[in-house]
């Protein structure tokens, strides 16, 4: 026999094997269930590596409330971010009106806060500022700068980035004609009953930091 | 498809591979039983490998951390106590059919000529498993794991000359603490998986070049057809693939039953002690090895001095390296070697008593049969060059025989 004709005698053969509509289909069928076993195993494999428990009890916080005295601020550590509790006085809150043409979104249409946060004072109760103290623009933390005149000469009171020179005002919206694009996170918060102490418990989800 | 694997075989070989490994790679086409637990191997290995990198995301190798870290994945990580018991059972399952697949080499001959080098390769395999097994024994730092590290690195500070600078190099301290944990991490999913991972390519690379035995212990490859293969071969897939897969079910049912009903398999596959932490001032009141090791620590303690008990320990090891050489018989499978069965036969028994007794708490009553036995594992290795060359042999088949 020579080489073509062995090569024949292969080809020869029958390509495919007798009932090969059902072969076919139950090899798809086969590997189709072991798709979906796989995919059921990959569930839990992959989720083990989200965030423990104790990594999530880690993630609230509570800040006292009591020992912060009117105009004053408490910052603290807060997912590895500064997270700024401000007790704002009358005064204060009556500056909030008087820059709303200055600033960039006054009536926080971006979902930088909760929604129950959206209004002038960005916050639950107005006297409580409750803020993720990261600037928009590149992640530096503002400085809290209340007095009136102590940034500019018609300054009145509100947040100062020293990176870039953004400005934020009281209530962490940001001014018109800097460098961040958004105002200040707020974070999703509560306060106990007694109003002594509030619980930060997490990152309202459609904010941006920078 | 077709042009991406025209344009990957310009420049790979991959068509090539798949023809020469799988689709034109004829094995002998009576594979019984015994011949799943080569590919089962391989599917421990990936599992321990996936699990174990998993566990390496939250496990933290520090003397003080280390047994809090574990008992955090067990209740703090989302599906912790699933990829860790994958793990231990995975490690215990890997030594059943590994065991398994040895036994099948004893059996069939399968170390015979020209499969020597196959079956060092496969040995090493074997003994660097065993390493890897301790390692990650002593990672969870639970009390167990404590002393049995220190009984492991005592063993070693015995060896001559070397052993106190090979134990100090393993301990990184004078005792086991933080600066061992952090090598072990570096040896157990490191340094050993990518050695095991290099052997078993070695191990197949070698399996293809010289073809698979069989349980009849003949030479396939000597009888051809007219396209110069095997007539009593096919090809290994689809035929062994589709096989091994249902080997692979079996197998994960049994797998799945341990990890969700019997985890810690009634303290053999994650022992009693371990659940406290590892406690340098309190020894557990039995010091027993893993299952897997226990044959060795029964031979161990079976000899009343230090140096030779570890001698023996060694000796043991390395004796089915020579199987090779030891035996002369040209007849490869047991089913035509009578005597050689039952020599098998007794030395898995062997095996199994001396594991048995490795588990038991040293009493004296024990010591006597202990001997026995550890006569009978050396007697099998050392008989083997006469009786190989005595015994009396059925007639072998020229071909696989009808069956």
């Amino acid at each position: 026999m020579d080489r073509l004709s062995s090569r024949d005698a292969m080809t020869a053969q029958p390509l495919l094997p007798a009932n090969a509509g059902r072969r076919r289909f139950l090899t798809l069928a086969t590997a189709l269930l072991g798709a979906v076993g796989t995919a059921y195993v990959i569930v839990p494999l992959v989720e083990s590596l989200e965030p423990d428990a104790s990594v999530k009890a880690a993630a609230a916080t509570t800040v006292a409330l009591s020992p912060i005295e009117p105009g004053m601020q408490v910052t603290v550590p807060w997912q590895s971010k500064p997270l700024i509790v401000v007790h704002r006085t009358p005064e204060m809150l009556a500056t909030l009106q008087a820059v709303e043409t200055l600033l960039r979104d006054p009536n926080c249409e971006v979902p930088q806060q909760p929604p129950e946060c959206k209004n002038r004072f960005r916050s639950l109760k107005p006297q409580w500022l409750v803020m993720v103290r990261v600037c928009t623009h590149l992640c530096c933390t503002p400085l809290y700068e209340p007095r009136k005149g102590s940034v500019g000469p018609r300054w009145l009171g509100g947040f100062h980035c020293p990176c870039h020179g953004s400005l934020y005002d009281l209530s962490g919206r940001v001014f018109k004609g800097v460098p961040a694009p958004r105002n200040m996170a707020i974070p999703l918060y509560h306060f106990s009953e007694d109003e002594k102490q509030v619980a930060v418990t997490a990152m309202y989800p459609e904010s941006k930091l920078c | 498809m077709g042009r991406l694997t025209a344009w990957v075989d310009r420049r790979f070989p991959f068509s090539v591979l798949v023809r020469t490994s799988m689709t034109e790679y004829y094995a002998p086409k009576n594979f019984n039983f015994w011949y799943f637990f080569g590919s089962l191997a391989l599917l421990v290995f990936a599992t321990q490998i996936i699990s174990g990198i998993l566990l390496l995301a939250h496990y933290q190798p520090s003397a003080k951390a280390a047994f809090n870290s574990v008992q955090s994945i067990m209740y703090d990580v989302k599906w912790g106590w699933l990829v860790r018991y994958i793990h231990t059972t995975g490690a215990s399952l890997f030594f059943v059919v590994i065991y398994l697949h040895m036994l099948r080499g004893y059996l069939y001959g399968s170390f015979k000529r020209p499969r020597e080098l196959l079956w060092l390769i496969g040995v090493a395999l074997y003994v660097c498993l065993m390493g890897e097994a301790y390692f990650g024994y002593v990672l969870p730092f639970g009390n167990m794991s404590y002393w049995g590290g220190q009984v492991i690195t005592s063993i070693i500070a015995a060896i001559p000359y070397v052993g106190g600078w090979l134990a100090s190099v393993l301990r990184g301290s004078f005792g086991v603490g933080t600066p061992t944990l952090t090598r072990f991490v570096a040896f157990h999913a490191v340094l050993l998986p990518a050695l095991l991972a290099v052997l078993i390519l070695t191990h197949l690379l070698a399996l293809h070049e010289v073809g698979s035995n069989n349980p009849d212990g003949v030479e396939i490859r000597e009888h051809l057809d007219a396209r110069g293969q095997p007539v009593d071969g096919i090809p290994f897939h689809p035929y062994y693939t589709v096989k091994d897969m249902f080997g692979v079910g079996v197998f994960l049912v049994v797998f799945c039953a341990i990890v969700f009903y019997a985890p810690t398999f009634h303290g053999l596959f994650i022992e009693t002690y371990n659940f406290s932490p590892a406690n340098p001032l309190k020894t557990p009141p039995e010091i027993t090895p893993a299952w897997y090791l226990a044959p060795y620590y029964a031979m161990l303690r079976a000899v009343p001095n230090k140096a030779v008990g570890i001698g023996i320990l060694f000796a043991a090891i390395i004796a089915p390296f020579l199987l090779p050489w030891l035996d002369h018989n040209p007849v490869k499978s047991s089913r035509y070697r009578p005597v050689y069965r039952w020599m098998v036969i007794v030395f898995v028994l062997t095996l199994v008593a001396l594991g048995w007794i490795g588990m038991q708490p040293a009493i004296p009553a024990l010591l006597p049969p202990a001997r026995i036995l550890l006569a009978l594992y050396f007697l099998f290795f050392l008989s083997l060059p006469i009786v190989s060359r005595l015994e009396p042999t059925r007639p072998v088949p020229e071909r696989i025989s009808a069956s």
